[in-house]
């Protein structure tokens, strides 16, 4: 699975939905996400990823859409390659 | 830590009556947040009148006379005035003014950076008097009415009564944080209604807490599965049983009265903590831990021990 893939299925497996989001659409309008599953859906992509988000860094917006975490998930990985 | 006290408005708002007034199931309301009631403060039951009654109950436990203490700090985010803030008129109330007295105009970790300071403080001023009281109910019920905030809110006060001589718990250790970058995030205002961006709250107190718990435990070589109890700013049930859950612990180790206060801001932890003693089921030596996080953000743990 690439990055994508990953992330939705982390979502989709929080969110308890059958169906995967858009990638654009907001989570948090359809329902996949309010705030205590944005909350476990860090700590996934954490493992998953194999990153850490720096607590600084954990603003809502950023994990608004599949789209928005792939980007996110994607500055750390690179961080934690260049590293 | 020598006495615990705590005052309850009788004002009882149960879900079915503000499920009403928000337009919602009243199960959503317990689901949200684990409440199931809180109590709402009478006019007459000021901040200051609520950490009075708080004050004197934590005195009256242990038979401490109000002569004994050389200083009261008194927190509240939600004080009816922008100054003077209640603290002197709670020294007074309880007769020792001329005693220095300092508001800390903290919401929800107050009482903690209260307790924390007062440890340090009582070997210069001797025994420390620590009261936090909320009035939340209004601002968290003013118009326009948000269901997040408006769900979550109750009235009352704690008191912690701290000194270098002995008691129920002794503290060992604590550890405190603020950062304004999320200042707007949980604010309330001279005027209007309480404002919280839920999500940004919940991201962050879902990270500090359990972060500044292991802070203070590590620096004391202590594990989680060390601590007896956990005592949390009594937020949100959810809340609470996400921090137990990353901590590895058992939710029965987190003494909770969410279901029947709510979220009483400053108050809460030690609300929770004047019932818990009462019944706790502890060792000398066992370990106990307070942890909490609020507007600010302001964040901490404190680190005791069974006597």
């Amino acid at each position: 699975m690439n990055k994508r893939e990953r992330i939705t299925a982390i979502v989709v497996r929080i969110s308890n939905k059958p169906t995967e989001p858009d990638p654009e659409e907001s989570l948090f309008d359809a329902g996949y996400l309010d705030s205590f599953a944005l909350a476990d859906m860090v700590g996934e992509l954490e493992k998953e990823f194999q990153i850490r988000i720096p607590d600084s860094e954990l603003n809502p917006r950023r994990f608004e859409s599949i789209a928005r975490i792939e980007e996110t998930v994607g500055k750390y990985m690179a961080g934690a390659h260049a590293a | 830590m020598i006495s615990f006290g705590r005052y309850l408005p009788e004002r009882v708002l149960g879900n079915e009556e503000l499920a009403k007034r928000i337009g919602c199931e009243p199960d959503w309301i317990e689901t949200m947040s684990g409440i199931a009631e809180r109590r709402i403060a009478e006019p007459e039951e000021t901040v200051a009148m609520m950490a009075t009654r708080a004050a004197e109950d934590c005195l009256k436990r242990e038979g401490v006379k109000p002569a004994d203490i050389g200083m009261v700090i008194v927190s509240s985010g939600s004080s009816e005035r922008r100054f003077p803030g209640p603290a002197a008129e709670v020294a007074n109330a309880i007769g020792i003014p001329g005693v220095p007295a300092i508001d800390l105009p903290m919401a929800s970790a107050g009482s903690l950076f209260g307790m924390a300071m007062a440890a340090r403080l009582a070997p210069a001023f001797g025994r420390v008097l620590v009261v936090a009281a909320e009035r939340m109910s209004g601002p968290a019920l003013a118009e326009p009415l948000n269901s997040d905030v408006a769900i979550l809110f109750g009235d009352g006060a704690g008191a912690c009564l701290i000194g270098e001589d002995g008691g129920k718990l002794d503290i060992v250790d604590s550890a405190l944080h603020s950062d304004g970058t999320w200042a707007k995030d949980l604010r309330l205002e001279f005027s209007g209604a309480v404002h919280m961006n839920g999500r940004a709250v919940i991201m962050q107190a879902s990270r500090k807490v359990p972060g500044v718990i292991g802070e203070v435990l590590a620096r004391n070589k202590l594990t989680a599965q060390d601590v007896r109890y956990f005592l949390l700013h009594q937020a949100n049930q959810n809340l609470i049983d996400r921090v137990a859950r990353v901590l590895g612990v058992g939710s029965e180790r987190f003494p909770s009265n969410i279901r029947r206060y709510g979220n009483t801001s400053s108050a809460s932890v030690l609300i929770a903590a004047s019932e818990w003693i009462e019944t706790a089921d502890l060792r000398p030596g066992d370990p106990v831990c307070f942890a909490v996080f609020g507007a600010g953000f302001h964040w901490g743990a404190l680190l005791a021990r069974k006597t």
